[in-house]
């Protein structure tokens, strides 16, 4: 097989694996947040504007892990430095 | 596949490329300056107020009621910064639904301007209330083994805080992107209505995490201060 073949199927399988395995965890994590939110809110109305806050800033946090993910994937399919150099040579 | 308006050179001025990230945030620079000048021209302290400064008094009260209540200290120091931060982001974000503006804030680069200022600001504002030697000491507690970690803390945040909003905004355009071509009519709109709704979120959250980072250093040295001084006395 030539570098073309083999950096491109690395690269395509990589990012795929990265996002899909990338996002398990933060999905987990945010749909756990926001139903402790919605019990929170439930149990304390009156408290639903703080609860509201700090739950958008703790979801944009946990959130950001599977945003690098996605960046990685990106790099990995449309800016991948390897295949920049093998297509130069 | 373009994913950042780095890539767009609008302009060549000899070694220098003027891209469109360069552009278009010297127009939302320019849009909130001009704006904000020509509101503040004719303040009036009484009653009837014009609509333009109804509109900012309620975005600064907004901020300060923000920052008061992340902070429970005085607002008014850190309204400038936090302030500018926030309206900055947010402009560009809202006006990324207008058809040709790239919203500069979709670029690594200007993210990463963004965190450097956090970055800058969190000693500044640490030093300007404690002075240089006790936000100093600060790095050394609780036990000097943890300074290494202090220091890596420091700098991955600021890494995260810069690829957080670079990576939600390019998302948000790179989705709309690829929907346009599977799904060309409706669908792109909605997701687009939701980039909106992202890119508010986004700003409040950058300002607010910058906001986190800069009081909770000043006002956990203090109370760790006065708590120590507190022993020396006893």
């Amino acid at each position: 097989m030539t570098d073309f073949g083999i950096i491109g199927m690395a690269s395509i399988i990589t990012a795929g694996l990265t996002i899909g395995i990338g996002s398990i965890g933060p999905a987990l994590g945010e749909g756990r947040a926001l139903a402790q939110a919605l019990q929170a809110i439930a149990q304390q109305p009156d408290e639903a504007n703080t609860i509201t806050r700090t739950l958008f800033v703790g979801l944009a946090m946990v959130e950001s892990t599977a945003i690098y993910c996605f960046v990685v994937s990106l790099i990995l399919i449309f800016a991948n430095p390897f295949w920049a150099l093998v297509t130069a040579n | 596949m373009r994913l950042s308006p780095d890539q767009i050179v609008v302009l060549q001025l000899g070694p220098w490329p003027i891209n469109a990230t360069l552009v278009f945030s010297w127009l939302v620079m320019a849009l909130l300056v001009v704006g904000s000048w020509l509101v503040t021209r004719r303040l009036s302290p009484g009653g009837a107020i014009g609509s333009g400064q109804n509109v900012l008094e309620a975005v600064v009260a907004f901020l300060l009621d923000q920052i008061r209540e992340v902070t429970r200290q005085d607002p008014e120091p850190y309204l400038p910064f936090v302030g500018t931060l926030f309206l900055y982001i947010v402009t560009c974000n809202v006006l990324s639904v207008v058809p040709g503006f790239e919203s500069p804030t979709g670029s690594l680069a200007t993210a990463t301007a963004l965190a450097l200022c956090v970055f800058v600001a969190v000693p500044a504002f640490g030093i300007a209330k404690l002075g240089l030697r006790r936000y100093l000491a600060n790095y050394l507690r609780p036990s000097p083994f943890l300074l290494p970690f202090t220091v890596i803390g420091e700098l991955s945040r600021t890494l995260a805080l810069a690829v957080r909003l670079f990576g939600n905004v390019m998302s948000g355009s790179v989705i709309a992107a690829i929907l346009l071509s599977v799904t060309p009519l409706l669908f792109p709109v909605v997701m687009q209505a939701f980039g909106l709704l992202i890119g508010v979120i986004q700003a409040y959250i950058f300002a607010i995490l910058a906001i986190v980072y800069i009081a909770s250093g000043a006002e956990l040295q203090e109370r760790r201060a006065r708590t120590l001084e507190g022993e020396a006395a006893t």
